[in-house]
């Protein structure tokens, strides 16, 4: 059901029991549901939002453009997977408009991030031409802003 | 200087909320849980919030027609009749005012004559005895019971009306108990008055917060509209409360009236505020769907909560609160309250604070996250254990 997923993907923290409340479903019945998902693949992970901005954590991300050239047969799929496989990839998107792929990199330093691009992603087969943009402030992430933080300032008026 | 003969007497006989002193205590806190505040933890939905900063980046800063501007009453009566099955004229029965506070104080003052007495089924907002008082009016208040699940009943309306009685405010959907009026119960509430001259102030301002069932508002029972001032507002289902954006929507002779004490003493309401309305009233529609979802799970998580840890909870059907029944475990409800608050950090409002019948009885407010809610009720839980 919909409902519920849309929670879980606002609020991982919801406990199956939680859950089965507020829906008016028993505990059970919302465990199985989820397991479900899981087990389809229709929930892949649960991850936290975290500001590392706020810690002393050295990083820095950037998207990549990446202009591709399709292979017979599987189109953007191989040079996507190969793209993937590498562990500092965050994500990797097909996009429509004047580039192919997309790529979202974390790394410790900008030169880091360059020497990745320069010696790992250019050189890859297809690839044609790669643009790098460092990201320098996260506004918004997955519906969160990043910053702020929430203080209850409702005067109480009954 | 003496002020105490210098001031009106009306307003010095008239006792200020007994919750100051409980909220005073409250801010004074530190590692407090409340859930004790009357508006939603929504903030108002951007695309309305747009609509009020592009009318002051157009200039738009002037006061508008008392009445409010004619594009929000079509709007108001639109919405009135979409979504309430009511039928107003916009330019002649609709009046904008500051919140639906201001459209309650000129019911009153509009209708009352002193000595008029004024029924006030409790518990319910706080405002409605001192608001008649000013007007020199006599409440008449109606304790609504639990085992009729906090609705106002048609025998104890009955037995409250007097040759002096003028006016009925029915103050549903409820704060604090939740309770809401459906259609059979208006419609015995109308039996009641429809031979009579007494007026009905229905106060719809949680008229989209219910669950389960929509809203009826007393007016579109059979020959009630002629009788019925229906104050509302947008702070509660709009998420709008810091705007101060109301109505009332009546009929046009007593609209005409209550036109001159709004004329008089706020011009009008506030232009920006009138700007952003538009846009929730044309505009908004899913925002209260999804809103009102959303205070329905956490609804249905602090009642089931709330009664797991053993306190006895009425089931609301509309609002943000649930008024879970305390008077069993031997406290009175200003004192649960307090030693609640001091020895556990959570705070809620004693069902006393909202008038007779609140005794035994404290008000919960769920517009809180549901972490938040989680928290409160682990700490009442442990509470409700140290007292058994």
């Amino acid at each position: 059901m919909d409902q519920i997923l849309k929670m879980l993907e606002d609020d991982a923290t919801l406990t199956p029991e939680q859950i089965a409340l507020m829906c008016e479903k028993e505990e059970g019945e919302i465990r199985d549901m989820i397991k479900q998902y899981e087990h389809d693949g229709v929930i892949l992970a649960y991850k936290t939002i975290i500001d590392w901005d706020k810690t002393d954590r050295e990083y820095v991300s950037a998207l990549i453009e990446l202009k591709v050239t399709p292979q017979r047969d599987r189109g953007f799929d191989k040079v996507a997977e190969k793209i993937y496989n590498y562990p500092e990839v965050q994500s990797v998107y097909l996009m429509s408009g004047s580039f192919d792929l997309a790529v979202f990199i974390e790394g410790k330093t900008m030169r880091e991030v360059a020497y990745f691009v320069a010696q790992k992603l250019a050189p890859l087969e297809y690839i044609q031409a790669t643009a790098t943009h460092f990201i320098l402030r996260k506004y918004k992430d997955k519906g969160v802003v990043y910053g702020t933080v929430e203080v209850d300032e409702r005067g109480n008026i009954i | 200087m003496d002020y105490t003969s210098i001031l009106s007497s009306t307003v010095q006989d008239i006792k200020p909320s007994g919750i100051r002193k409980f909220f005073d205590l409250l801010e004074n806190m530190e590692d407090v849980v409340a859930l004790t505040v009357g508006q939603p933890d929504f903030a108002t939905p951007w695309h309305i919030r747009e609509a009020g900063i592009a009318s002051l980046e157009q200039g738009k800063t002037y006061y508008t027609s008392n009445a409010g501007t004619i594009d929000l009453r079509r709007a108001i009566a639109e919405y009135l009749e979409r979504r309430f099955d009511l039928r107003y004229n916009a330019e002649h029965e609709v009046i904008v005012t500051v919140g639906g506070s201001e459209a309650i104080d000129l019911a009153f003052r509009a209708l009352i004559n002193p000595g008029d007495e004024v029924i006030v089924p409790t518990p319910s907002f706080v405002c409605y005895g001192p608001l008649a008082e000013l007007c020199h009016g006599k409440p008449v208040y109606i304790e609504t019971k639990a085992k009729d699940n906090f609705k106002l009943t048609a025998q104890d309306l009955r037995a409250a009306i007097t040759p002096k009685t003028k006016l009925l405010v029915l103050p549903f959907p409820n704060n604090p108990t939740g309770a809401i009026m459906t259609r059979e119960d208006l419609e015995s509430i109308a039996a009641v008055l429809r031979d009579t001259n007494i007026m009905v102030l229905s106060d719809e301002i949680y008229g989209e917060l219910t669950y389960g069932r929509r809203h009826i508002s007393v007016a579109s029972i059979d020959g009630m509209a002629e009788r019925t001032i229906i104050a509302s507002g947008f702070s509660k289902a709009y998420a709008m409360t810091g705007w101060r954006m109301g109505y009332l929507a009546a009929p046009a002779e007593l609209a005409r009236q209550m036109l001159k004490i709004h004329q008089y003493a706020v011009m009008c309401a506030p232009t920006t505020s009138q700007f952003a309305a538009i846009e929730a009233m044309r505009n908004g529609d899913e925002d209260i769907e999804y809103m009102a979802a959303e205070y329905n799970r956490r609804r249905r998580y602090i009642v089931k909560g709330l009664r797991e840890i053993g306190l006895p909870c009425f089931e609301p059907e509309g609002a943000f609160y649930v008024f879970p029944e305390i008077g069993a475990l031997g406290l009175s409800s200003e004192e649960f309250c307090e030693r609640l608050l001091q020895e556990s950090g959570v705070a809620i409002v004693p069902g006393t604070a909202f008038g007779a019948g609140g005794e035994g009885f404290a008000r919960i407010s769920y517009a809180y996250s549901v972490k938040h809610i989680t928290e409160a009720l682990e700490r009442m839980g442990k509470f409700i254990q140290t007292l058994r």
